[in-house]
């Protein structure tokens, strides 16, 4: 798409919309797929009316899998959205909240939270956006040494992401505390175990950090240019670093909290927009919200259609797809 | 008021004792090309990059049109002073044209689209410098001079009334050195702005510049027009090598020759 033209407005109406209409589509797929398939035309009808009847489609559709996909869909869209942000403020291509180590250290924090007794709200929140500062705060210490390579951000996160799972395994194989769920749903994601009153929640505290990051878009552009150039055309550089760092951080935090660690949708997601339609930020991050969302929602129906029996984590699916794409951009960025 | 600049005993300097700069003044007349030269490690980047308010300055004062520079904010800033780094474009994913348009961000609101006033200003900007017919052009595809070339006319598209630029011909080969200063000085005669360089090519800067200013270790050794500060005392004391100051052949401007050693008898 050639962005040199007039009419940026109608580029990211046409991408916004676009977007959503694929969202959309993924919603009804995941909405109308599960172990009681229903025929299309009971599910069109529940939607359709709008009606919460006692009849057993409209229990299942409305307060089972329509807040399930819901919740897929916000997890997609933030991860998505984390990992292109991260990738313009450290302007590295392979960075993301899950191999940044951002995700495991929410985790860490909340299962602390949890094995403390806190409550969910601020306790364990509080504590998991700790941890992902923290995580955060040292695999950025440890990468900007004075002898340090390229590569030594994506290794530090890679080595702390490690570092994470294995407290993960050991706190959780320690107490075995039925609080805590189970080590497969911290490690690989599962998002059966929220409820209808947690998403909307989760999409209330969203939606404004969606709002803020959109309103970035401009000076994520151009730090894309480099921080200092960035300064010389008035962007506040050290402002949009910490709103954004923070943001991110308080973002991904709230989602591992519901859903666990899901991987590599942040850097999936960006990366085939970035190909579609180009650099500017002003299109990547509504494309990176709604189309983020509607990949999850697909993993997630993946992984309930794919087992012949019960469901598999979605996490499998996504690191199915997104690991070999890290590996293939690592090798293509060096050549 | 007539100083556009006014620089007044300023230090910079890293760690505890490293001095980059000490008790500099000066200052930059409205419509002045001023060139600031001198040997390398003398602080000329580190100056440039204190009069853009990138890099705070320890002790003393810069006014910008009368105005201390700590009180502006970074977009207020922009809005009249444009700065052209020594390496001004990394490689990025853009366009020509969305480059010369980012010129515009100190104009727009946060959540506003560019208007005909902002695609006028990229394309008067991309025409006087040059490079309108590479404005579909991704920055990979260009030469060295045709970036250099766009980031002026990003500069130009930020409508300033100061252009800071950091040794913008060092890349570039005799055609396109001369192209950029000529480049300069219509900015000057023709849009009215003051130009600030630094530079090290003293014979660039004596026959396009309206006063110089020579520093070494971060100290003034001379400031003031061509035939004042170009003299074979003070080069040769600020550079430590032999040379020759003539006059140009062409134009009544200082001429600095160097004399190697296998020369000298």
């Amino acid at each position: 798409m050639n962005t040199s033209d007039r009419d940026m407005f109608k580029h990211t109406i046409l991408v916004v919309l676009l977007s959503s209409v694929f969202l959309f589509l993924t919603m009804l797929l995941g909405i109308s797929v599960g172990s009681t398939t229903r025929n299309w035309r009971e599910i069109l009808d529940v939607l359709g009316s709008l009606t919460r009847g006692n009849s057993l489609a409209s229990t299942i559709i409305w307060k089972i899998r329509f807040p399930r996909v819901t919740l897929a869909a916000l997890v997609g869209s933030t991860l998505s959205l984390g990992g292109l942000t991260f990738q313009a403020l450290l302007r590295n291509p392979l960075a993301e909240p899950y191999i940044l180590g951002i995700s495991g250290g929410a985790a860490v924090g909340a299962i602390t939270g949890i094995l403390l007794g806190l409550s969910n709200f601020p306790g364990v929140s509080l504590l998991s956006f700790i941890g992902s500062m923290l995580t955060l705060f040292i695999v950025i210490l440890i990468s900007s040494g004075k002898n340090s390579r390229e590569d030594s951000l994506l290794l530090a996160g890679v080595m702390v992401n490690a570092f994470c799972s294995s407290i993960i395994i050991f706190l959780v194989s320690l107490t075995l505390d039925a609080r805590l769920h189970s080590i497969m749903f911290w490690l690989m994601g599962d998002l059966s175990l929220s409820s209808p009153e947690k998403v909307f929640m989760l999409l209330l505290f969203l939606l404004p950090c969606f709002v803020t990051i959109y309103s970035l878009a401009r000076p994520l552009n151009l730090i894309v240019m480099g921080r200092e150039t960035a300064e010389n055309l008035g962007v506040n550089t050290r402002l949009v670093y910490l709103v954004l760092v923070v943001l991110v951080s308080l973002m991904v935090s709230a989602v591992v909290c519901q859903s666990g660690l899901v991987g590599f949708v942040g850097l999936v997601i960006p990366h085939l927009l970035r190909l579609i339609i180009g650099a500017d930020h002003r299109l990547l991050i509504p494309a990176s919200i709604f189309g983020g969302a509607g990949y999850m929602v697909l993993c997630d129906v993946l992984a309930r259609v794919l087992p012949s029996q019960g469901e598999m984590p979605v996490g499998v699916i996504t690191a199915m797809i997104g690991a070999p794409l890290f590996i293939f951009l690592l090798k293509s960025s060096k050549s | 008021m007539n100083e556009v600049i006014q620089v007044e005993d300023i230090e910079v300097f890293y760690g505890k004792e490293q001095h980059i700069i000490r008790g500099l003044s000066f200052e930059v007349q409205r419509g002045e090309f001023f060139i600031i030269i001198g040997p390398n490690g003398s602080g000329k980047t580190t100056l440039l990059k204190a009069l853009a308010g990138v890099l705070r300055i320890k002790k003393g004062k810069i006014s910008i049109l009368g105005k201390p520079l700590a009180l502006y904010s970074r977009r207020e800033l922009a809005r009249i002073l444009a700065v052209v780094p020594q390496e001004p474009l990394a490689d990025c994913p853009f366009t020509v044209f969305e480059i010369v348009l980012m010129g515009r961000t100190p104009h727009l609101g946060i959540l506003e689209f560019e208007k005909d006033v902002d695609f006028e200003a990229a394309v008067d900007a991309m025409q006087f410098t040059g490079v309108y017919h590479l404005k579909d052009r991704k920055l990979s595809e260009l030469s060295s001079g045709e970036k250099q070339r766009v980031a002026i006319a990003r500069a130009l598209c930020q409508q300033p009334s100061i252009v800071l630029l950091d040794e913008p011909t060092s890349a570039l080969d005799l055609s396109h050195q001369l192209n950029v200063m000529d480049l300069m000085e219509s900015l000057k005669k023709e849009r009215k702005l003051t130009v600030v360089m630094v530079s090290h090519d003293l014979n660039l800067a004596a026959m396009y510049a309206d006063r110089l200013l020579l520093i070494k270790e971060g100290q003034s050794v001379s400031t003031g027009n061509p035939e004042v500060v170009l003299t074979f005392e003070k080069l040769e004391q600020t550079y430590n090598c032999v040379l020759l100051v003539d006059e140009h052949p062409a134009g009544k401007v200082p001429r600095v020759t160097l004399v190697p050693k296998k020369f000298i008898r």
